[in-house]
């Protein structure tokens, strides 16, 4: 098990993080009609971000990066929040939520 | 391979277990309930790695309020959910392309060496006192970006908010406004009445119509 690392490192979590980003990629590309799945994809994407920012805090014993996860935290409850607004008016306006439905402004 | 190691492969596995069925699943509620799984996988890997207090905001502000949100929207709305997974057959193989060529390029950027070198130790203040390490540095070095977060947390309650607001025709709602702009004036009338002596309710009122204000009480 040596090329598993000694000790926790900073690539266990750089890898943690790089896998659930590409999760996250690949699940945007197979659910491209569901809104919701989309925007918990994103949600996956920063939270494998804030992965990044946490190892490298604990890498060079800085808090920067640690409070840049909170920023981040902030932001994705921001995006969140009004996402799920706009999914809700969207919802009450088409009656779905399919992508594919939503091409008002194709011309 | 020591225990901390051990935990951390433990919960990475049930993280990116819990995304791959995110992804996967069929049906939106299960979708977000692993959702909540990984996030608090990984909010155990963070608290693994030192980072207390911000493993702890991440179950309470994510698990507790965003993914309950979640929930609530995807129960709220009434889903077509097979029309929705038409085309996840056919994404497969250019989706999976993607993403392990994406994985094989980020696994060779970060290399071999900095994956075998352990963490070092961590210097007192942040091994003991986690949340106090990070306050110090959020409320003097950025004190403005935290006051700017708060601003953008408050305008993105207005725009959910402003977002979902609408008037329906019909209903019966109370206008806030009007309510306290009003004025005693428009609430009571006072009139005024002769007094009547031995009145009896088969008289005729004088003139043959009700005295003011008596018929519209």
């Amino acid at each position: 098990m040596s090329f598993l690392g000694e000790g926790l490192a900073l690539g266990h979590y750089l890898a943690l993080g790089a896998v659930l980003f590409c999760i996250a990629v690949a699940g945007i590309f197979l659910n491209r009609k569901n809104v919701i799945v989309l925007l918990m994809c994103i949600e996956l994407m920063l939270l494998s971000v804030n992965i990044n920012f946490v190892a490298f805090s604990r890498e060079f014993g800085e808090a920067d990066g640690q409070v840049f996860v909170f920023f981040i935290l902030t932001v994705a409850a921001a995006e969140a929040a009004i996402g799920l607004a706009i999914l809700v008016a969207l919802f009450r306006n088409r009656r779905t939520i399919n992508v594919a439905d939503i091409d008002l402004l194709k011309g | 391979m020591d225990y901390v190691l051990l935990a951390f492969f433990a919960f990475a596995a049930v993280a990116v277990m819990a995304a791959v069925a995110v992804i996967s699943v069929r049906n939106p509620v299960h979708s977000v309930l692993f959702l909540v799984l990984t996030f608090f996988s990984v909010a155990c890997t963070w608290i693994l790695a030192g980072a207390e207090f911000l493993g702890v905001a991440l179950i309470l502000v994510y698990v507790g309020a965003i993914m309950v949100l979640f929930l609530f929207v995807v129960m709220m709305l009434d889903i077509d959910v097979a029309g929705l997974k038409e085309g996840y057959v056919r994404y497969l193989p250019v989706g999976l392309v993607v993403a392990v060529v994406m994985l094989l390029q980020i696994l060779a950027v970060i290399g071999v060496r900095a994956r075998s070198v352990p963490f070092a130790p961590q210097s007192e203040m942040a091994e003991t006192a986690n949340t106090a390490w990070v306050a110090y540095t959020l409320f003097t070095d950025y004190l403005l970006p935290f006051e700017i977060a708060a601003l953008i947390l408050t305008v993105a309650v207005i725009a959910a908010v402003v977002l979902t607001l609408r008037r329906r025709e019909g209903t019966k709602h109370q206008k806030p406004g009007d309510q306290s702009r009003v004025k005693a004036a428009d609430r009571v009338r006072l009139v005024s009445m002769p007094a009547e002596a031995l009145r009896s309710t088969r008289d005729a009122p004088s003139g043959g119509r009700a005295p003011d204000g008596e018929d519209k009480a």
